[in-house]
């Protein structure tokens, strides 16, 4: 039957103008529903040396303290952690997953100190490319747990980045949304850091590294995100512990020549870390998560893996068509195989077979040497026996013949031994 | 939610072998819930308007098909529930020319904008269905269609460099339209729906309900649903995909009123001081919105109001991964897509 198929196109694509409420304006709320229900997944990477307050800042931005130990700085190498938490603010449920790297910058060689965290990046991509690539998948109900933000903590030097450092960007920076903030930033005073962030910021630039943008392209969250960017990287510090100030508790840190209050904009960046990381831009730090990273890696996956969109000759190839064509040669492969396995065993078999009748024959022959021997033998022996009776008749005979003669010769010997006894007697006279 | 998180911490053991930075990339753990309402706020929740902003900048994509016997009413309904003139209704009704030989499938896109909402509209009719004399399969060019369209999503999404947002052509929803005839389902209806329900939603309405009276509607309703259990049609929303017993309970509910008699109309007349969409007759007015009337209110809020979204997602999550799983598997049990889709498919945007 055939078929004539309208398609639409950009050009045929008019605007009409709705006479009435339609009521489709509820869409966006009836897909934020569906997400609520659902639940949320924010995975966070927290890159940084031993002690230099990753926990705590953790701990001060979401207001709550993950249990933790604090790390040794003895660790053989870089491991890392991830912990998974749920957390529930009125009617949003997220399930928060953060990332910590054990013993990063203690070790004395540091070459291989980046390769863990891309692993556990890799990692986590791939396990999303698994569930996609399946036949029978679920993918809306996959717990993410790709990494949507990198926090990379630089240590408050006051100079400039530590070469691990910019080696460590430099790697992650494909593979994930890096915010650089400098940590345990009360040790550094305002004209100092001024012109830290700046050296930072620059080096960052000349090296290459591509940090995560705070999108510009809404209206609404242009201005501020534009306004953040320069304070770039966030200047933070973390305490959990409530110091009184004035006559409110505050989240702050007692020293003896003053207070640092973590969410004073004039003391810390803390402020600015949480609004952009968090009230702004965590649904775009999912997204891009989604469709750059995860999309590079996918590409990059599945061209080493031999897929190609277009060959040469300019015929489009699916990914479907190669992943049919290589399964038809692996399955060729294993009939091929399992041809070989089925004529070595046949071999053996008649091998075997070869050995065991060679065996069967033998004895057969030995038993027919047996049986032979044995009849000899018996024949031999037969033979004796009528011998045997032979002489036994022959001496029966010969005894009786003999008895015969014996009593005869008795007879005529007591005839006879008379007689010679006459005759002895005779001549003895 | 430790739905699927294994529970092992693999990197305990693996800090005490040679110091070989490799260790197996860390598992997380079961979550562990922290009420957070305490300790103070902390932003979690303007997720939400975060992601009502991302939605409504890039916009929707719906994809309605109109099925059922020409005259019956499809393309004014359509226009009824989106207020606008959606579909060109087959007003120069010339028999010659206007019943197609073959059932021809149309497909036409519009983009309409409410409180900053943008929705690109594309309703597909089915012109020549159940038209002709011998009408023997005449659902195979729709199933064709339908399944046309999962395979050019299928094909986008397995390319290896693909685009960031994949142009979404499914059908998300069937309307089919049941002729109020007051007796029974006819067996094209039946046969129709067994076959397509299994590759999208259908949504059974009763056209042109203003043929029936009260009584006559809620029996011939009653006797629709019993010959489509009896069948073993599922229409959506379809009770085997109820997530929860919130949802149960909805959807028991619309399900016990399907399928809804409508009534469709874009002229307005005046009713009590009030400009409505009706039907004027000798007899009355017959006010499309209102309740007692018809039940075209009933069938815009499911599907419009509260539903869309979930159609879209069970024919995202359901429909097209059920004709993903069974073309990835067999590969034979699907033919093979025709050529003319694989020309136009350059030409898609």
């Amino acid at each position: 039957m055939a078929v004539a198929v309208g398609r639409p196109s950009n050009e045929e694509l008019r605007n009409l103008s709705l006479s009435g409420h339609v009521g489709f304006d509820s869409l966006p709320d009836q897909l934020v529903n569906k997400s609520t229900s659902q639940g949320f997944c924010f995975n966070i990477l927290c890159v940084g040396e031993t002690g230099i307050g990753k926990s705590t800042l953790m701990d001060t931005l979401f207001n709550t303290k993950f249990e933790s130990d604090p790390a040794t700085h003895n660790e053989p190498g870089v491991r890392l952690k991830a912990r998974s938490y749920e957390l529930q603010e009125s009617n949003v449920r997220l399930k928060l997953t953060i990332v910590d790297t054990v013993g990063f910058g203690d070790q004395i060689n540091k070459d291989d100190s980046y390769k863990p965290i891309v692993e556990y990046i890799d990692a986590q991509f791939e396990a999303y490319l698994q569930e996609e690539l399946k036949i029978k998948r679920s993918l809306f109900n996959y717990h993410d747990t790709r990494i949507h933000a990198c926090l990379y903590f630089i240590a408050p030097t006051g100079h400039s980045l530590k070469s691990l450092d910019l080696v460590t960007m430099k790697k992650l920076d494909s593979k994930v949304n890096i915010i650089p903030i400098i940590a345990k930033a009360d040790t550094i005073a305002k004209n100092e850091l001024h012109k830290f962030k700046s050296k930072i910021m620059s080096e960052l630039v000349s090296n290459g590294v591509q940090i995560y943008q705070f999108p510009t392209d809404e209206e609404t969250v242009a201005e501020i995100n534009a306004t953040m960017s320069v304070h770039l990287p966030f200047a933070v510090v973390g305490s959990t512990e409530e110091v009184k100030i004035g006559n409110k508790m505050a989240k702050a840190r007692q020293y003896p020549w003053g207070v640092v209050q973590v969410e004073n904009e004039n003391h810390c960046d803390f402020v600015k870390l949480r609004e952009m990381l968090i009230r702004v831009n965590m649904e775009d730090l999912r997204e891009q998560t989604h469709t750059r990273h995860y999309e590079l890696y996918r590409r990059c996956k599945l061209e080493e893996m031999g897929f190609k969109d277009t060959d040469p000759d300019s015929k489009p190839f699916s990914l479907q068509e190669t992943y049919e064509a290589k399964r038809n040669e692996f399955l060729g492969e294993l009939q091929k195989k399992e041809e070989e396995m089925r004529q070595m065993f046949v071999m053996r078999v008649k091998e075997k077979e070869a050995e065991l009748k060679e065996a069967e024959k033998e004895l057969h022959e030995k038993f027919d040497l047996l049986k032979r021997t044995h009849q000899e033998e018996k024949k031999k022996v037969e033979d004796k026996k009528k011998e045997l009776e032979e002489e036994v008749n022959n001496f029966q005979k010969k005894k009786a013949a003999a008895q015969l003669l014996q009593t005869q010769a008795q007879q005529s010997g007591a005839q006879q031994t008379k007689k010679d006894k006459d005759k002895k007697n005779f001549f003895f006279m | 939610m430790s739905k699927g998180l294994p529970e092992t911490r693999t990197d305990a053991a693996m800090s005490e072998l040679v110091p070989e930075p490799r260790p197996k990339p860390a598992v997380p753990m079961k979550p562990v819930s922290i009420n957070t309402n305490l300790l103070g706020y902390i932003g979690i929740d303007t997720i939400i308007e975060q992601m009502r902003k991302k939605t409504m900048k890039t916009g929707f994509d719906f994809n309605i098909m109109v099925v059922g016997q020409s005259g019956l009413g499809k393309s004014t309904l359509v226009n009824t529930l989106f207020k606008s003139q959606v579909s060109r209704k087959a007003s120069s009704w010339n028999r010659e020319e206007k019943i197609p030989k073959t059932v021809e499938i149309k497909a036409i896109g519009h983009v309409i904008e409410e409180g900053g909402v943008k929705m690109k509209l594309t309703v597909i009719d089915t012109p020549g269905f159940g038209d002709q004399i011998n009408n023997e399969n005449c659902w195979e060019p729709i199933e064709k269609y339908i399944n046309e369209q999962y395979e050019k999503f299928l094909k986008e999404e397995v390319n290896i460099a693909r685009k960031k947002r994949i142009p979404d052509t499914r059908v998300h929803c069937c309307l089919y339209f049941i002729s109020p005839t007051g007796h029974s389902l006819r067996p094209l209806d039946l046969e129709f729906m067994k076959h397509l329900s299994k590759v999208v939603n259908i949504i059974p309405v009763i056209a042109k309900a203003d043929t029936m009276t009260l009584e006559e509607k809620s029996e011939f309703k009653q006797r629709v649903r019993k010959e489509l259990e009896v069948h073993g049609i599922e229409f959506y929303p379809q009770k085997e995909f109820d997530e929860d017993l919130e949802d149960k309970t909805e959807n028991d509910k619309i399900r016990e009123s399907m399928p809804f008699a409508v009534v469709g109309s874009d002229k307005e007349y005046q009713v009590n001081g009030k400009r409505v969409l009706g039907r004027k007759t000798p007899w009355g007015i017959i006010e499309v919105e209102n309740l007692h009337h018809c039940e075209f209110a009933l069938l815009r809020d499911f599907v419009i109001r509260t539903h869309l979204q979930d159609l879209k997602e069970v024919t995202h999550n359901i429909h097209y991964e059920t004709y993903r799983a069974k073309r990835l598997n067999d590969n034979g049990g699907l033919p093979p897509v025709s050529v003319d889709t694989e020309g136009s498919h350059d030409s898609n945007p």
